[in-house]
């Protein structure tokens, strides 16, 4: 967990890409989720900041 | 004689030509061979999408050109995200999302675990479970919806002599309990395959000496299995899962064929949805919202998918 922050920290490209690849997964369990609608309402916009996210952290260092 | 590219082009071409490309540098050769692509490329992929994103900030309507787009900003994203009718829809597509992967890797493995094994006719064996794949989406949809008829179809019929139900008292297509599981059913047949090739090649890749060294070690069959087979089988299985999400998330021919989205709407799928919405209804500003909603689920899968691509080719 500690490396996991330090890397974060570091802008290394390897934990950003995993919250980004977190934030995409939740982002799309919220869009076809079937409990509450203001998930529904609230899944683009999580699902857009993960790619985007990834988009730019996949040129962070290794 | 020189060994630059400039120079084999020149010299694998007519005389008035080459005079000309000698004239230029090996980048601009490159550049118009790669040329024609990237135009391509422009017109038929990048100006679509922008065009759609410009879309769907407006009221644009295709059926209606002559009046003139108004800008609403992101009232069309708002429309769709708050829609209870677009949230089941999700949740259709959820529903057949989650059981045909389901089914794809839990049969997909369990073939590919025995096709592993050595026995006379393996090859044989694997030629006529890929079958399925390799057929048109149209044609395995048209037949499937034959075998499905209550009176003649032969699934009612397998299903009345392991059941003893009368084989007319159902319609896997036409009631709303059933229709989804019929769709499931259809794609788990013609994609199984898929994930039985890419698990194969995952079990194929664990070299000998790994299991030799744990009949060693005294490790059970059981044991090597939880510990070396499915450890070392699952990044494969990732990328299959993720390949089938996408694949499925898109879904339209198949469904269209079977059920057209019915009954009611129990089997509309986004995809078909947002055709009804772009092409039936014609709100065409509110489709491409719609269709970009999707995109971005869609690339942001994708991501996910080319990182897993990639941890498989290190290995």
């Amino acid at each position: 967990m500690s490396n996991f922050i330090n890397g974060l920290l570091r802008l290394r490209r390897g934990p950003w890409e995993m919250l980004a690849t977190i934030i995409i997964a939740v982002g799309v369990f919220m869009l076809m989720q079937p409990f509450v609608i203001w998930a529904f309402t609230y899944s683009f916009i999580t699902t857009l900041v993960g790619t985007v996210m990834f988009i730019i952290v996949s040129h962070f260092p290794e | 004689m020189s060994d630059r590219t400039i120079d084999r082009v020149a010299a694998a071409t007519p005389p008035p030509v080459a005079r000309k490309i000698r004239g230029l540098s090996d980048r601009a050769i490159a550049w118009i061979f790669v040329a024609p692509t990237i135009f391509l490329l422009l017109a038929i992929n990048i100006f679509p999408l922008i065009w759609t994103i410009r879309l769907s900030f407006t009221n644009y309507r295709a059926n209606r050109l002559t009046r003139e787009p108004e800008f609403i900003g992101l009232r069309n994203y708002e429309r769709i995200l708050t829609d209870s009718d677009i949230w089941l829809n999700m949740q259709a597509t959820a529903h057949f999302l989650f059981w045909t992967i389901f089914f794809q890797v839990l049969i997909g493995f369990t073939l590919a675990w025995l096709i592993n094994k050595k026995f006379k006719g393996n090859d044989l064996w694997t030629t006529i479970i890929v079958l399925p794949m390799m057929l048109s989406p149209a044609v395995v949809g048209n037949f499937w919806k034959f075998l499905y008829q209550p009176q003649i179809g032969l699934f009612n019929y397998i299903v009345s002599f392991f059941t003893g139900k009368d084989p007319s008292s159902f319609e896997m297509l036409g009631q709303v309990n059933l229709a989804p599981w019929s769709i499931v059913i259809v794609d788990t047949w013609m994609w199984t395959p898929f994930v039985m090739l890419i698990c194969l090649a995952g079990l194929r890749s664990i070299p000998d000496y790994i299991y030799e060294a744990a009949e060693i070690d005294r490790a059970s069959k059981l044991r090597q299995f939880f510990t070396i087979t499915i450890p070392m089988v699952l990044p494969f299985l990732m990328l299959a899962v993720l390949f089938r999400g996408i694949e499925n998330f898109k879904m339209f021919d198949l469904v269209v064929q079977l059920t057209g989205g019915g009954p009611g709407s129990v089997t509309e799928l986004t995809s078909i949805n947002l055709k009804r919405e772009a092409f039936e209804k014609w709100r065409t500003g509110y489709a491409s919202a719609y269709a970009i909603i999707l995109f971005v689920t869609v690339f942001g899968l994708a991501s996910i998918y080319v990182k897993a691509l990639n941890k498989v080719k290190e290995r």
